[in-house]
Formats: C-alpha cells, sequence, structure tokens
C-alpha cells in the first residue's frame, strides 16, 4: 500500500461520501454559490497532501492547515467577486487556478506511481 | 478550455523553493499525534461529503435557484434566443404544412375528377364494362323479315329515353355504331347478328319501357315486320361487351 499510514485518510474520505449518499442533506442557499469553488479547492488540497506522502514530506500539520486556507481563502475571492460584481469571472479564474495545479501535482503523483 | 489531458504539468516536487500546495519544507515530518490524524480524518470526510453534495445538487438541477443574477440572465438570454429560432421554425413548418395540405387536396380533386371523367367518357365511347338497372329486350324474327333500321331505331329510341350503355347480341354499342346488312342478315359493327337480337340497354328501366312501347314506336314497327318484342326491366344489367379505344386519325382537339 502506497499510502502507508495514509490509508485512515482514504477510508474517511470514504465514509464522507457515505454519508453524504445516505442522508441526502440540502445545501443551505447562501452556501451554494461557494460549495463548488470550497470542493475544487480541498480537492487541490487533498492532491497536494498525496503527492507529498508520496514525497515522504507529508505533514498532517501542514495538510490540515492548507486544506482549510484553501477553502476560505477559495470562497472569499468568490465571494468578493460576487461583492464586485465579477463573481463569475472570479470563480471561474480560481477554478482554473486549482485545476492547473491539481494537474500539476496529479502529474507528480503519477510519476511516483508509474515512475513515468 | 480544453485542458491537455495527459501533460505533465508544472513539476514543482523538481523545483525545491517553488511552492507546491502543502508547501513542502523539507525536513522529516514529526511522528503525527493521534489528535492532527483525526482532523485529517475528519477533513477528508468533509470533502466527500460535500462532493456527494455539489454531485447531487448538479445532478438534480435545481442550481438556477442560487445562481447569480448575471448568470442568470445570460441563461434567459440564451433561453429566448433559442425561443424564438424555434418560434420561427414552427411557423416555417406551419407554412409548408398549410402549402401542402392544399397541394396534397387539390392534387386529389383534380385526380378524382380525373377518375370520374374517365370513368364517363369509357361508359359513353363503350371501352369499360358497365352494369346498373335497365332493360333486357329479345327482338324475335322467325321469318327473317325485320330490317336493321328496326334495331337502330330501337337503340335511338332507348338513347331518347336517357339510356346510358347499349349492347346487342356480343356487341357493345359506341359512338360509331352503325347497323347494316339486310332483312334476317343485320350486321353490327362487322359483325354478323342472329335472331333473337338480345339488345341489353342500362338506364331507367320504366322510362326505357315506357319508350319503347309508345304508339308508332318500336314495338309497333317490330311487330308490323313480323317480329316480336319482349322487354324485361331489371335492376342490375350487365354490359360486359367492350369496345377497343378509338384513336381519332384526322381530328385533333383545339382549345376554346
Amino acid at each position: 500500500m502506497w499510502f502507508g499510514r495514509g490509508v485512515y485518510a482514504v477510508l474517511a474520505l470514504i465514509v464522507g461520501v457515505v454519508v453524504g449518499l445516505v442522508f441526502r442533506p440540502t445545501v443551505p442557499d447562501w452556501l451554494s454559490p461557494y460549495l463548488p469553488i470550497a470542493v475544487v479547492a480541498a480537492l487541490d488540497a487533498v492532491f497536494g497532501g498525496v503527492r507529498a506522502r508520496f514525497d515522504h514530506i507529508f505533514d498532517p500539520k501542514v495538510f490540515t492547515v492548507s486544506f482549510i486556507a484553501n477553502v476560505l481563502v477559495a470562497a472569499f475571492i468568490v465571494f468578493l467577486g460576487d461583492q464586485l460584481g465579477v463573481g463569475t469571472q472570479l470563480s471561474t479564474a480560481v477554478v482554473v487556478v486549482l485545476g492547473i495545479r491539481i494537474f500539476g501535482n496529479a502529474a507528480a503523483i503519477r510519476r511516483h506511481i508509474f515512475k513515468a | 478550455m480544453g485542458a491537455p489531458t495527459d501533460v505533465p504539468g508544472p513539476d514543482p516536487g523538481a523545483a525545491p523553493g517553488e511552492p507546491a500546495s502543502p508547501a513542502p519544507r523539507r525536513r522529516p515530518p514529526r511522528p503525527a499525534g493521534p489528535g492532527i490524524k483525526v482532523v485529517v480524518a475528519v477533513l477528508c470526510a468533509l470533502l466527500g461529503f460535500a462532493l456527494v453534495l455539489q454531485v447531487r445538487r448538479t445532478a438534480s438541477g435545481d442550481t438556477l435557484a442560487t445562481a447569480r443574477p448575471d448568470d442568470l440572465v445570460q441563461i434567459l438570454d440564451g433561453l429566448q434566443r433559442r425561443e424564438d429560432e424555434l418560434n420561427g421554425e414552427i411557423g416555417d413548418l406551419r407554412d409548408t404544412l398549410t402549402r401542402l395540405r392544399s397541394s396534397g387536396a387539390s392534387s386529389a380533386e383534380a385526380l378524382s375528377e380525373a377518375q370520374r371523367q374517365a370513368a364517363a367518357l369509357g361508359i359513353l365511347t363503350g371501352t369499360v364494362p358497365a352494369a346498373g338497372p335497365g332493360v333486357r329486350i329479345v327482338i324475335d324474327d322467325p321469318n327473317g323479315t325485320v330490317p336493321p333500321e328496326v334495331l337502330l331505331d330501337a337503340i335511338q329510341e332507348l338513347r331518347n329515353a336517357g339510356g346510358e350503355a347499349f349492347q346487342v347480341g356480343s356487341v357493345r354499342i359506341g359512338v360509331n355504331s352503325a347497323f347494316t346488312g339486310g332483312r334476317g342478315a343485320i350486321t353490327l359493327d362487322g359483325i354478323a347478328l342472329q335472331s333473337p337480337y338480345t339488345v341489353l340497354a342500362i338506364g331507367d328501366p320504366p322510362t326505357l319501357t315506357a319508350a319503347l312501347s309508345i304508339a308508332g314506336g318500336v314495338l309497333d314497327t317490330v311487330r308490323r315486320a313480323g317480329g316480336t318484342m319482349e322487354v324485361t326491366q331489371s335492376d342490375d344489367v350487365r354490359i360486359d361487351a367492350v369496345r377497343a379505344v378509338l384513336t381519332p386519325q384526322y381530328a385533333q382537339p383545339t382549345t376554346g
């Protein structure tokens, strides 16, 4: 298992998915513009964490801080854009930047797994 | 935006000092305490939860209720444009439908009119079999004394009385039929007739019968010539003999 001690995180992710599937909660309206952005930001943090795990430099504290900061900053940028009337464009920009980072991390993970 | 599918992205690992997402500080990670692990697990669970939530929202399509106003305006614009296009298309198709319906109706009318005329002309010229109410006349000439004029008179009288189709013996009467020959040896259109002569006529049976038996009419003429005549009314006279289609050699139709 590549994750070694990181399996618990994967299990927690699965648990979260199952809980979401079972409970079918509704999203409060004020949150709905920021939820997709927050998810993408969190995904970016998780990919970064996985990559750090492969590099043997994973630090749960760094992960925690970067996860929360990522989500909050991304949501705040979109919120600011909404207030300025450029919410759509800014959320697009945030998604693009985060997407590029996710891609970079995914490429690094791929090199670790496939040695290519 | 076309995202490259498998392009090695910028490699932060290859350039130390580049901030990667969890800023990799080059130091051996301290053994993590159980508390921070719980936090990490909770965060991962939260991510899974939020993922499912967002996917469900997107799939259920109720994102409009919470979309931004300018997004809504754009969506509305697109929908209105689409509606205009579709309305135009509906108009065009309706026009086409109306055109096709009217042309279909008129061509069907023309076709049925042509068929009606063809049937009428075919009965008139004797090129199609005919059936209907009428009379069956048998003129017997035991002594061979009945002249062809008598048969001609009979046909003329029947025509006057509104007869529409006639057959004498096995010959259909057409527009160019002619009785020739002499007493006892009558020829119709080149075909010799044998007594007793059978005449089939389609028309109103009582009228035809009355026309034949008026004083000085066909019946009297036949009797004077030494023959006998029997008239039978029938609701179903069948005239099966047909004439060949007459192709005029000299006459050409003219307009006007």
